[in-house]
């Protein structure tokens, strides 16, 4: 590659960018292109191998076809009572609302979902759902959604660039310009130019030493909105799924399905007592993500862990044939790499980083952020799933809010009269930034100082936290963000994982920052987000949330914001509720 | 809490290629062996410590996803599926894909195979609009389609593609798993007989099982998918009054 100023980049044009090839990403793209405009899809993986491709468990969808009782407003219900009501009281309602449709949508596209004996789409028992609700096929939903999608997208001719990844965006104040991106085959840049852009660019997990979340989940879509003027929120929420896999080591964090428990596993400690029977005598194993996490890190801390520091998850009563049938993936995992045979021994499990509940703040029906023409869907937003996000959840937003994000683009970009010029200057500046840590011949590893971040993060602002651990984690994250502008990767620039960690570690660093402060501010312990100091949830805090902004000087600055008014409707439909929303503590 | 799981002075050599399409070469690396470790771990401890600009693609480390395709002392394989441990003493050699053009390392251009699916029409046509009724048992017969994580070990191996590289008259395995996920969906209407006939190019592919015997699915493409793709080509381009009486038994479309 030669220097930045005679640097030559590739530009290309379309009315709707969308940044991410997971689910949002992707069901955006359809409903962009079926409104006949021109759409660019740039994913840092292969069409197809987006994160959502992991997802297990099934898509949260109130169809009732096992439990008639059960409907959208008792899935509002549950939504806002996991999230403990400081989530969007109208994203929730527009999820449990938009579901079933957009379920009944993937069928006409060819997805396949398990049958009850009536020939309906089969639903199963999630934790925290009150009734069984969790479209699926076997365990590979998220791959059976994403495929769908995949092959929507290739017949209705998107524009797709697999493994380019963008580094930045351009705007005015009236819309936004482009983006600037590298493709990783060749080591060229590309600006990509449109009007509205769609971010889905998920989570990041992998600020966490143990994560079920992939290489691409690094959060880089959030940096970039933080970057271009958009709004943070609910960053202290940070959702541990109980049970990761913790052993052989290669695979500690490796997601275990809650359909495990869905399908009838159950949690002995090291003394085989089915504990849960002392967190949550109701709910048992079922219980809410948040409780069970917590309730395994508390037994390994008081010595009733298993070997590896975990707990056991025995799903052996079920029977070979049954868990082979509901199970397949989690069995061959579990052979393969583990040489555990789950139809006739427990696993091993213990909590992992899985899902990020807080992220860019957007406007609940069309997923705008502060920024005109920018929009974000799926894990990426904020919003949906408040303090903790039911299983299942995540999978229909990407579909509800996936195609509101893509059709509010779309109204955008067909409203938009100019495309706002990018000033060479402004991508020669960008080109150097990117290149600098190929060029400098001495400095910090990438993968040195990623781990160094991973360590901290899981140290001070993991499952448990504290005031004062939180401040000594700040403290380093704020000296690691000094040490990253002298990263070094040594090669070239075409697909050098090296160098793609160095600009990667630019968000994580800012994430890490982000979750660490709103978890300081957040004087309380609510859902997902639990200190020591301040173990109780307080109704106060029940009524806020903390929204980070960009200074003048591009340093985050905090402050709280009232949780959005719940409408007479909404409260009607919550009423049964009323009890846990006014003070009593929730179970 | 953990225990230490590296056991001390215990080492292995991976052989692993560096280079592109044009020249390249082994180079040797020590990496410290852990219980259960995949190939995949050992190269991200490479890349941690030795060669940070080592190309390889993942994502998942579940076999989920079909990104960390290559090939493992010749054999197609997922690097994070596959164990040290299954090697015994023997050496480990660790390359890209050999049937598609290395782009560095570990990392071959497969856009090939992404190309033909864009070629594939029709699409799922439905007879009816959703939701539909169907029996377990009629997903069953198409879910094993589903399970396909587009990992192209089966393109790897096929000869019709790798020895004779005949890329421009054969699909290749996967996306006759892709094509029969359609066929045999049963609320498909359309017919992809003539595109298998003449672009897809089934009749080339002569059955040797070799993409069977390393999907790491283990999906049986050639009996399940192949085979049944086969005989529909036969009855619509040899036998059409076997083909007329299958369309009668069809449901009929209806606009989605
Ligand atoms: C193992 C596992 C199991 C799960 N099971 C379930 C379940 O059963 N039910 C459920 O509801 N949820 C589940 N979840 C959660 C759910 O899968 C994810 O939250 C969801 O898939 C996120 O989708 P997304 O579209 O927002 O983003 P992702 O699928 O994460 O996709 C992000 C996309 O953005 C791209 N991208 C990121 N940065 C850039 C950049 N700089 N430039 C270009 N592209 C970029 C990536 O390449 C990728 O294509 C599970 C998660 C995991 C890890
Ligand atoms: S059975 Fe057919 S598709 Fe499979 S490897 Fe042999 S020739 Fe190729
Ligand atoms: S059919 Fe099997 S080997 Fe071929 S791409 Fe699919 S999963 Fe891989
Ligand atoms: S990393 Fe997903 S299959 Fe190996």
């Amino acid at each position: 590659m030669t220097a930045a100023g005679g640097q030559a980049w590739e530009t290309l044009r379309h009315d709707v960018l969308v940044i991410g090839a997971g689910g949002a990403g992707l069901r955006a793209a359809v409903a962009v292109s079926e409104v006949g405009l021109s759409v660019g899809v740039v994913s840092k993986s292969l069409l197809g191998k987006a994160h959502t491709v992991m997802a297990e468990g099934g898509v949260a969808a109130a169809l009732g076809h096992l439990d008639a009782e059960d409907s959208p407003d008792v899935h509002f219900r549950d939504t806002m009572k996991s999230g403990h009501f400081v989530n969007s009281a109208r994203m929730a309602e527009l999820l449990t609302a938009e579901a079933p449709e957009r379920v009944w949508e993937l069928e006409r596209w060819g997805a396949v979902f398990d049958r009850t004996p009536a020939g309906q789409i089969l639903q199963r028992a999630f934790g925290a759902h009150s009734y069984r609700r969790l479209c699926h096929v076997g365990d590979h939903t998220g791959k059976e959604l994403l495929r769908t999608l995949q092959n929507r997208v290739t017949q209705l001719g998107v524009a797709f660039y697999p493994e380019v990844i963008v580094t930045r965006l351009f705007r005015d104040d009236s819309g936004m310009a482009g983006a600037l991106a590298y493709r990783r085959v060749d080591g060229r840049f590309v600006l990509l130019r449109a009007p509205a852009i769609v971010l889905a660019t998920g989570g990041w997990g992998r600020v966490y030493a143990v994560t079920s979340n992939s290489w691409e989940s690094t959060g880089d879509g959030t940096a970039l909105a933080f970057a271009a003027g958009a709004d943070l929120m609910d960053m202290e929420m940070v959702q541990f799924h109980p049970t990761g896999m913790v052993w052989p080591p290669g695979v500690r964090g490796l997601l275990v399905t809650e359909g495990v428990r869905g399908e009838g596993g159950i949690l002995l400690n090291a003394q085989g007592r089915r504990f849960m029977a002392d967190y949550d005598p109701k709910r048992m194993e079922l219980s809410s993500r948040d409780v069970v996490a917590r309730a395994i890190y508390q037994e390994v801390q008081a010595g009733r862990g298993t070997p590896h520091g975990g707990a056991r998850l025995d799903i052996t009563a079920r029977g070979a044939a049954f868990i082979s049938r509901k199970l397949p993936s989690m069995r061959a995992q579990f052979l393969a790499l583990a040489d555990v045979d789950i139809t006739r021994e427990a696993m091993e499990v213990a909590p992992t980083c899985h899902y990020m509940m807080g992220g860019v703040r957007v406007d609940p029906d069309t997923c705008a952020t502060r920024v005109p023409g920018l929009f974000a869907a799926g894990e990426v937003a904020a919003g949906l799933h408040g303090a903790n996000r039911l299983g299942g959840n995540s999978l229909a937003d990407l579909l509800v809010f996936g195609k509101r994000a893509g059709d509010a683009a779309a109204r955008f970009a067909a409203a938009s009269v100019h495309l706002p010029v990018v000033a060479a200057s402004e991508i020669e500046e960008e080109v150097a930034r990117v290149l600098a840590p190929l060029r400098q011949p001495l400095g910090p590893s990438p993968y040195g100082l990623h781990s160094a971040l991973q360590e901290v993060m899981t140290r001070c602002g993991g499952i448990v936290r504290s005031g004062p651990g939180l401040q000594n984690g700040l403290q380093q994250v704020l000296e690691m963000q000094e040490r990253a502008a002298r990263l070094a990767a040594p090669g070239g620039t075409l697909y050098n994982p090296g160098w793609n960690l160095a600009l990667e570690l630019d968000a994580m660093l800012l994430l890490g920052e982000a979750i660490l402060r709103s978890a300081l501010e957040r004087t309380e312990s609510r859902g997902a987000h639990y200190r020591t100091d301040f173990p109780e949830e307080d109704a106060a805090w029940g009524k806020q949330n903390v929204v980070i902004t960009r200074d003048r000087g591009g340093s985050p600055s905090l402050r709280t914001v009232p949780v959005a008014a719940v409408t007479p409707q909404q409260q009607r439909v919550l009423a049964p509720l009323t009890q846990d929303v006014t003070g009593r503590a929730p179970s | 809490m953990m225990e230490r799981s590296a056991v001390p002075g215990k080492e292995r050599v991976l052989y692993v290629y560096r280079g592109d399409d044009y020249q390249g070469e082994e180079v040797a690396y020590r990496v410290p062996v852990v219980p259960g470790m995949v190939v995949l771990d050992a190269l991200h401890f490479i890349q941690a410590h030795e060669a940070p600009d080592l190309a390889v693609r993942w994502n998942c480390k579940a076999a989920h996803c079909g990104s960390c395709s290559g090939e493992i002392n010749g054999e197609p394989r997922l690097f994070c599926k596959t164990r040290l441990d299954a090697y015994g003493s023997l050496d480990i050699h660790v390359h890209p894909l050999r049937t598609f053009p290395i782009i560095r390392d570990l990392v071959s251009d497969v856009s090939w195979n992404y190309e033909r699916a864009e070629e594939l029409v029709p699409g799922f046509r439905p007879a009816e609009p959703p939701p539909f009724h169907l029996q377990q048992w009629e997903v069953d017969r198409v879910e094993e389609f589903h399970r396909c994580i587009e990992c192209f070990l089966c393109q790897d191996v096929c000869h019709v593609l790798r020895e004779h590289g005949l890329f421009g008259q054969y699909w290749g395995p996967q996306l006759m798993v892709r094509i029969a996920e359609l066929e045999m969906h049963p609320m498909d209407t359309a017919s992809r007989t003539d595109l298998l006939h003449s672009a897809a190019g089934v009749g080339l592919c002569n059955v040797t099982h070799c993409c069977t015997d390393v999907c790491p699915e283990g999906i049986e493409i050639t009996h399940d998918a192949i085979i049944p793709l086969k005989e529909r080509v036969a009855d619509q381009h040899y036998d059409p009054i076997a083909a007329w009486l299958r369309r009668l038994r069809r449901p009929q479309p209806t606009s989605p």
